[in-house]
């Protein structure tokens, strides 16, 4: 440690005003804060500091995911070795998984963080750190299929039109990494949806080369019985891809087709439990999106017409982006309400609309993604209408007061 | 022949520094409407080039005549006449293209830029400077809508006045049509791309920001 600070001291008059690479001055810049603590402070206004800046923030955030990160490559490779019916070593899946995964985080990072570096060098501005997290969510987010090009293409406009038209990290309206997987979920539907994409069947660098066994079917739980023609959820069965039944804990761990970072819900809490331990992410909204998702599915469980409107509430919660987005995405503290009460609505209301996409729209059998972006416009709408009647209620408490 | 200053800037400026789509910002419903292929916006340019071409030339001779009361009466009667016209030019001639454009057509009537420039230029000028006014601000409109419909017809399917560009071997090498291209959304953000351009390039029209 102390030997790197040596060498950044040392290089460093090579990057300021009149150095050689002085033009660099944003890159090093990252560098350093990015291993280091600065160790300036603002000099007007009145702060609180602690060690924590916005980076080692990213950086929990980056910690939290990789439970679910870890489970969803090995899920990866499980999936994997069972369509092509092969057994194999639990290490073997892990890293079939892993060097499936690993091209599109070294995509989604190279490009996004190439434009970060790019648009902060032009305008000599610090490279904001915003991108570390939406750069490791988006390679979860999308199905393990999806061609390196499109996750670039994506990465690429949503970096620019979600975030830096709009001044930068900590401006974006939208949540960045949802952004992308819109751009591709609109832009590419066969890509993205449908039971061809959520499974690896080919190999991989020439990895786990095989042919797929009779009987395969690559559908998600959430699409399965979203096109179920069951009468009922009592006469449907969840299917794995080779037809045999899936059982609670198979969805609670993770071994059931999807992205990569949904599908376990057991990694997903575990990554909730740091988020939550180190104040990184907000309890409310989290808890808010379950309770909103409860409140929708217990209601229209009390009138339900099909397969998908009878499931019980705690699938909802296993099952597709959910958890993950409840976990991950709804507590992005630029995009989300930031006042307490103001999370409480949020929240719910992502929840709500969640369970009310995929019950209702048979075209989306995942509504977490939709409800976010929605209620992401909102957001500044429902903290202006918090404080509005945070001001009313003292102001009248005032009146009172002056009146005695 | 040559112009005089002012006319040149009733002919040029619309197609640059006083556009009626990017700087004015008028017409952005029809922008987003009919530019999912290339064809239907030349034959929305065409049209609206027209009507506000000769609609300019009536009104600016009808102007001293006109009561100031009932002017934008008038004005509209003459804008539906001519939009009547084109548009029965269409149904015997392009009829394919006339059902794409479908109500759009007709809804050159309420197109802004078409009360504008009447209002704006045609009732305080001669006929032959309003014409001018007229075909400028129709090929300002029009080079929008094909740019936005060139890049979209392009993107979205592969394709330009009906035919195939991009080659077989993309598509076999997994290159796929964006489909998110023939959604109004991505029209609305070419139209705001254009404009970003225009502006850098422009840096009188950036306007104050505090």
């Amino acid at each position: 440690m102390k030997a790197l600070k040596k060498y950044l001291d040392k290089i460093k008059p090579n990057f300021e005003e009149g150095g050689k690479l002085h033009w660099l001055y944003s890159t090093y810049d990252a560098f350093e804060t990015f291993l280091f603590v600065p160790n300036t402070t603002s000099k007007t206004g009145v702060h609180i500091h602690d060690a924590r800046d916005s980076k080692r923030t990213m950086i929990i955030v980056i910690l939290a995911l990789v439970p679910a990160l870890l489970v969803g490559m090995y899920n990866v490779g499980l999936q994997h070795y069972m369509a092509v019916g092969q057994d194999v070593t639990l290490l073997t899946r892990f890293v079939y998984g892993l060097i499936a995964m690993l091209p599109l985080i070294v995509v989604s990072y190279v490009v996004g963080l190439g434009i970060e570096f790019a648009m902060a060098q032009v305008k000599k501005e610090e490279v904001a750190e915003g991108y570390l997290v939406s750069g490791m969510l988006i390679p979860m987010i999308v199905p393990i299929d999806t061609p390196l090009w499109m996750v670039a293409i994506a990465v690429a406009f949503s970096v620019i039109f979600a975030k830096e038209v709009f001044g930068g990290t900590g401006y974006n309206i939208f949540n960045v990494a949802l952004i992308a997987r819109a751009f591709l979920f609109f832009s590419y539907p066969t890509k993205m949806s449908g039971d061809q994409v959520w499974v690896r069947t080919a190999d991989t660098f020439g990895m786990g080369g095989g042919t797929v066994i009779d009987g395969y079917s690559g559908a998600t739980p959430l699409g399965q019985i979203a096109t179920t023609d069951a009468g009922g959820f009592g006469e449907f069965a969840f299917r794995g891809i080779t037809g045999q039944s899936l059982s609670i804990s198979d969805m609670f761990f993770g071994f059931i087709p999807g992205s990569v970072g949904e599908v376990s819900t057991f990694a997903i809490l575990l990554g909730a439990l740091i988020l939550i331990v180190t104040g990184v992410g907000s309890w409310k909204t989290m808890l808010s999106v379950f309770l909103g998702g409860l409140v929708a599915a217990l209601l229209v469980n009390s009138f339900a017409q099909n397969a998908m409107m009878e499931m019980p509430v705690y699938y909802h919660f296993l099952l597709g982006g959910f958890a993950f987005g409840a976990v991950f995405m709804a507590t992005d503290p630029v995009t989300s309400a930031r006042t307490e009460k103001g999370k409480w609505i949020f929240g719910f209301f992502i929840g709500l609309l969640a369970v009310a996409i995929r019950v209702f729209n048979p075209g989306y059998p995942e509504g977490m993604m939709l409800a976010i972006l929605f209620m992401n416009a909102f957001a500044p709408l429902i903290d202006f209408y918090v404080i509005d009647a945070n001001i009313k209620r003292r102001a009248k408490r005032a009146a009172a007061a002056n009146a005695i | 022949m040559a112009l005089s200053n002012k006319t040149k800037a009733a002919l040029l400026g619309p197609l640059n520094k006083n556009n009626p789509v990017i700087v004015q910002v008028l017409g952005i419903c029809s922008a987003l409407a009919v530019t999912s292929k290339l064809e239907p916006s030349l034959v929305m340019a065409v049209a609206v080039t027209v009507v506000l071409a000769l609609a300019n030339v009536i009104i600016s001779m009808l102007r001293k005549t006109i009561p100031n009361r009932i002017r934008i009466i008038v004005q509209l009667v003459v804008i539906a006449a001519l939009v009547t016209i084109v548009s029965e030019v269409l149904k015997a001639y392009a009829y394919d293209v006339n059902k794409q454009l479908s109500v759009f057509v007709g809804l050159i009537v309420t197109n802004c830029i078409l009360m504008g420039r009447l209002e704006a230029f045609a009732l305080g000028n001669g006929p032959w400077p309003s014409f001018l006014d007229g075909i400028g601000n129709g090929l300002g409109y029009g080079w929008i809508l094909v740019v936005v419909g060139f890049f979209r017809e392009l993107l979205g399917s592969g394709e330009l006045l009906g035919y195939r560009v991009i080659p077989q071997f993309m598509y076999d090498a997994g290159y796929a049509n964006n489909g998110l291209m023939m959604l109004a959304p991505m029209a609305l953000l070419l139209v705001a791309v254009i404009i970003w351009v225009h502006r850098a390039r422009n840096r009188e029209l950036y306007e104050e920001t505090n």
